[in-house]
């Protein structure tokens, strides 16, 4: 670990100040990932700049959908009633990540910006273009059995780790962000990016920038909706696949849907013509099966995932299936 | 006077229970020595090759770093250069690395170089600034790609009757010509112990020639041989203390480089230095269960009698010691089968050296026999259970005596009712729930009652209790409350009135703890210690008090404040006036196997272990719903203690079963799984409450405790019977481990 400065400012203008002028400087929330990483020297940050003091946690209903503050806990999110009424798909998502301990730290803010658990990314002695531009990557022609089958190209075939953004995705959020131009909306599907030739690049926050809530739209996805998880253990495991289905039924038949997946590419992955197929149809499992097939369009395995392309839709009809029974 | 409670058998709490569970406990990383410092190791990123140069400039003048040592500038270790050549060691066959002695990498994270800093904080960051520059050579870190090398272990070679020799019963291979036969293979991979405590020592030079370490280790006693002689010292002139050690699983028989390194920290800065391993380092800088490979052929009649069986492995060692394990014993005497092969291979992998992991080889290899006797029960259409019944041996047919004791019908009995195998279906994917497919399966363990010599040391104090002390350290199972009521009940004194003291080389000589042998050795020492100290007591209070001269010492009978005797309460001799005349030193006593018993008996101790489990139909998730482990370990000293031990094993053998796995990316020859994150273990959600049950009948031959041993019996076996009630749920037949739901699916 190197050695860094760190302040504690109060005011959300001094906090985007002190980043915008400084590139090796960076936000810390939980730091339920950072530090890790710091301490396994993949990232050395020379300035932290802790923004736990500012005002960014309230949970709120707003006119017309739900807005959490970029620094509410994970936990207590996941436990918030008016999360549970009217978001459930969240909650469970949030639930079905980390442990109690961590959830306790993490905010919903950093759980968006967590970086990949790809192995090769943590390892300062292996290649990785994500850590190092231009080293090349070591999940490639490596041990690429949590790796991802959508979205990836030649520099990473990494994935994102979050569950709470899958879910997220899957909801129509928006990410509120605050920065040295001022305050802008980013819709989440747009939020994470793809690998492409910069997998050095999660997102699409720019220098200085600061995630200060999400919104998320009122929408009819209060009662039949499932964050499904498949993991090594039954607790506190990254997803080897997840699903997170919302549905809008009208008695069997579907009205909508809301679908995504999580642990499959390099950001949450919104799948709009899967849901396509589900909207009119009887909620059966045939029904989830031809949503599936559909989902898993143009999915592509590599040496050691190519269970996902067994699993993905599996975990998709199983959290169908499980949030049409709910 | 009211006799008091008979302690052994007794569910007492552990003597030093409070002192774990508040943190009063003191660990080997705890202790803070006036002038303490702090020590961090780098590691290479090469797996084989030189080191060329090691830029150490950085580091030596970052704040607060007193040393940075290597190879280049690390003080001469006498016992570097006479290791080996001692005649009065044991025929070992290569030895540990020498750290810092020369520039070769054997594997990847090899130590290359120790941070000393005032703060763990500044050793942490200097640590990070050293830079090795490599002549890098062409690895190998794959079994699979190394089994065609794989050798007969030098041990066997040079001894004919070494056990890791081929053993052949009957005719060889007979199972290829069978009426019905099987021929599998299997593979446990590496696993890595990761006990809760990480390896840790705090290193001393109280003098120039004498050394005291604080160390994680499993035996105080070998960790002074080992350290005394490399650095040239008598044993007395080193100290060993592992008051506690929290969990180590195997990863603590072995010394290891890290601790060399930090006692040559010590000298260079003249100041005790502490080092404490990463949990990444956990994964490289110590040893692990290894990959092994297994091969098991086996014939049988159509109703259910086995013909014959041929088990060979294949284990992975380093390039520089040859590690073993016995993976095929139990194939050799579990089943009555007359014919019977077992042949037992070694290869040199760019890897640190393995080291036994709870139940070692025996696991290993039971996953291999006890999934083919499933497999082989299937094949013909017999349930497991009457299968293992057909082929049940009364005597030891490997080496053709009878058993000590065996109780593992009882143990059978015991497990399938609990577990309720009567709802077991012979087809597989019988049973469902929804969407969970339901199975059961069982996996048989044994493992040798081994009982060695050791000594104990007793006093009595004025205050009326007694003092016990053993060299033996506790990695968990209790062996402090075990010892207590052993001499509660020997001595006729409440279980408070004894303090029973441990992990410490000055004490009374005992063994390593490890091989499930504490008890059976260290036991009978106390007990006999005990009797030793009555029969002191009674010879010194015959001289004031007729009564004594001629009671026997089993009539001794402490009271408060006084010594008096069964049946005559009018005879009392107070302590004070008998302490006048012990002088205050302890009584040593030395306790050893007696007679021929282990020449004409085979002892061992049985487990079965009965899993149900819940497999997702969709998605190969497997829970484990039941897990019921029955044992035969002769007596049970404290059942609650014993019951947790076997808990534990349980938990571990799940681990095993469904996931863990610690994976080198053989390009690299690096671990890829190298955190918590990455390598799995149970969690509480992973774990039922496992029931266990005792047949808690002593053993009439391996000690007058009765008892037989419990640590690794509670682990053999359980990833079998959860494979095979995988099978049973689903008709997938799962020969390698770990059973991940990818696998599951295919």
């Amino acid at each position: 670990m190197n050695q860094f400065q760190y302040v504690r400012p109060t005011k959300q203008k001094a906090a985007i100040d002190a980043l915008a002028k400084d590139a090796n400087a960076q936000f810390i929330a939980g730091g339920t990932n950072l530090l890790d990483l710091m301490k396994r020297g993949v990232i050395a940050s020379q300035k932290l700049i802790d923004i736990n003091r500012l005002p960014l946690t309230k949970i709120e209903s707003q006119n017309g959908s739900l807005r959490i503050g970029a620094l509410a806990l994970n936990g207590p999110v996941a436990e918030d009633r008016l999360v549970l009424e009217r978001q459930p798909l969240l909650a469970q998502a949030l639930s079905a990540g980390a442990s109690a301990q961590l959830r306790n730290m993490a905010t919903v803010g950093g759980n968006m910006l967590q970086r990949t658990r790809c192995p090769y990314f943590y390892d300062t002695a292996m290649p990785c273009n994500k850590r190092e531009p231009g080293t090349g990557c070591g999940a490639l022609e490596g041990i690429n059995r949590m790796h991802a089958i959508f979205g990836f190209s030649d520099k990473c075939i990494a994935v994102h780790p979050s569950d709470m953004s899958v879910a997220l995705v899957a909801l129509d959020a928006t990410v509120l962000v605050s920065g040295p131009k001022g305050d802008r909306r980013i819709p989440f599907n747009d939020f994470h990016r793809l690998p492409g030739d910069t997998p050095q690049k999660d997102t699409n926050l720019e220098q200085g920038e600061l995630i200060t809530a999400v919104e998320i739209p009122d929408a009819p996805f209060t009662k039949h909706v499932s964050y499904y998880k498949v993991r090594e253990r039954a607790s506190y495991a990254f997803a080897l696949v997840s699903a997170a289905a919302a549905l809008e039924l009208d008695g069997t038949t579907i009205k909508s849907a809301r679908l995504a997946m999580g642990g499959v590419a390099h950001k949450p992955w919104r799948l709009t013509a899967a849901e396509q197929v589900l909207v009119g149809k009887p909620a059966t499992e045939e029904t989830f099966r031809q949503a599936a097939e559909v989902a898993m369009q143009g999915a592509k395995a590599f040496k050691h995932n190519a269970y996902k392309l067994k699993l993905g839709p599996n975990t998709i009809i199983q959290a169908l299936k499980t949030a049409a029974a709910a | 006077m009211k006799t008091p409670e008979k302690q052994i058998g007794a569910r007492m709490n552990r003597v030093d229970g409070r002192q774990k569970v508040t943190g009063a406990a003191t660990y080997s990383a705890e202790y803070q020595l006036p002038g303490i410092t702090y020590a961090v190791l780098v590691g290479s990123t090469i797996t084989k090759g030189r080191i060329t140069s090691i830029d150490t400039k950085a580091a030596e003048r970052a704040p607060g770093v007193l040393a940075v040592i290597t190879h280049f500038n690390s003080p001469k270790v006498p016992g570097f250069d006479t290791a080996g050549k001692d005649p009065s060691q044991p025929a070992t066959v290569g030895g540990p690395i020498k750290v810092f002695k020369d520039d070769k990498i054997r594997f990847n994270d090899q130590p290359i170089a120790i941070v000393v800093a005032d703060s763990l904080e500044r050793a942490r960051f200097a640590a990070g600034l050293v830079k090795g520059q490599y002549a890098q050579e062409k690895h190998q870190t794959s079994l699979e790609a190394a089994k065609s090398q794989a050798f007969l272990p030098t041990s066997a070679k040079k001894n004919p009757k070494h056990p890791m020799n081929d053993y052949q019963r009957g005719q060889v291979d007979a199972y290829k010509t069978g009426a019905i036969k099987l021929e599998s293979e299997y593979v446990v991979p590496t696993e890595v112990h990761q006990p809760m405590e990480l390896q840790a020592i705090t290193a001393h030079w109280e003098a120039p020639d004498r050394l005291t370490i604080y160390d994680k280790t499993q035996g105080t006693m070998a960790t002074r041989r080992d350290f005394a002689r490399e650095w040239g010292l008598p044993e007395e002139n080193v100290k060993v203390i592992a008051t506690y050690v929290g969990g180590a699983f195997g990863n603590a028989l072995h010394s290891w480089q890290h601790e060399s390194a930090a006692i040559i920290a010590a000298r260079v800065v003249n100041r005790p230095v502490k080092l404490m391993l990463t949990r990444e380092q956990m994964f490289t800088m110590v040893g692990y269960r290894p990959y092994t490979w297994q091969k098991l052929g086996m014939s049988a009649t159509p109703d259910g009698k086995i013909t014959a069986i041929t088990h060979e492995a294949i284990g992975q060692t380093s390039t520089f010691e040859e590690f073993t394990e016995s993976t095929l014993a139990q194939t050799r005497m579990m089943y009555e089968s007359p014919n019977l092969t077992t042949r037992y291979r070694i290869a040199s992998l760019d890897v640190n050296s393995p080291i036994w992991m709870r139940g070692p080889g025996e696991a290993t290899g039971a996953f291999a026999l006890e999934s083919a006797m499933d497999e082989m029960a299937h094949l013909l259409n017999i349930d497991p259970l009457e299968f293992r019944l057909r082929n049940y041996t009364e005597q030891d047919p490997e080496k053709n005596r009878p058993w000590s004791s065996k109780f593992l019908k009882e143990c059978y009995q015991l497990g399938a009712e609990r577990v309720g195998w009567n709802k077991r279906q012979l087809k597989p994917g019988s049973l469902r729930d929804g969407d969970w497919l339901i199975g059961y399966g069982m996996g048989v363990g044994t493992f040798g009652a081994h009982r060695g010599s050791s000594k104990a040391n007793i006093r009595l104090l004025p205050n009326g209790t007694v003092l016990l002390q053993s060299a033996v350290t506790d990695i968990g199972p209790g062996t402090a409350t075990a010892m207590t009521q052993i001499a509660a009940d020997t001595l006729g004194l409440a279980p408070e009135k004894i303090k029973f003291e441990l992990g410490n080389s000055n004490f009374a000589q005992a063994p390593t703890q490890g091989g499930s042998a504490i008890v059976n050795t260290v036991g009978p020492a106390v007990q006999e210690a005990c009797l030793a100290l009555k029969e002191k007591l009674r010879t010194l209070a015959a001289s004031s008090n007729a009564a004594f001269a001629s009671a026997k010492k089993e009539d001794v009978v402490f009271a408060e404040g006084y010594l008096t005797l069964n049946g005559n309460p009018a005879a009392r001799v107070p302590f004070a006036d008998l302490l006048q005349q012990v002088d205050g030193g302890f009584v040593t006593v030395e306790s050893k196997p007696q007679g021929n018993a282990s020449k004409n008996y085979s002892m061992y101790s049985f487990s079965v272990h009965f899993a149900e489990v819940r497999v997702h139909a969709l998605t190969g998730e497997v829970r484990v719903s039941k897990l019921v482990s029955c044992a035969d370990a002769g007596t049970i000293v404290n059942e609650k203690t014993a019951g947790n031990q076997m808990k534990g094993g349980a938990v571990g053998g799940i681990g095993m079963a469904l996931m863990e796995h610690a994976i080198i990316d053989d390009r690299f020859g690096r671990y890829i799984t190298k955190d918590f994150a990455d390598y799995h273990v149970p969690v509480h959600a992973d774990s039922p409450d496992v029931q266990v049950a005792f047949v808690n009948k002593p053993d009439p031959y391996v000690n007058a405790l009765g008892t037989k041993g419990i640590g690794e019996i509670a682990i053999i076996g359980v990833a079998p019977a959860i494979a095979n009630a995988i099978f049973n749920a689903t008709g997938k037949r799962i020969r390698e481990l770990p059973i991940t739901p990818d696998k599951l699916l295919v």
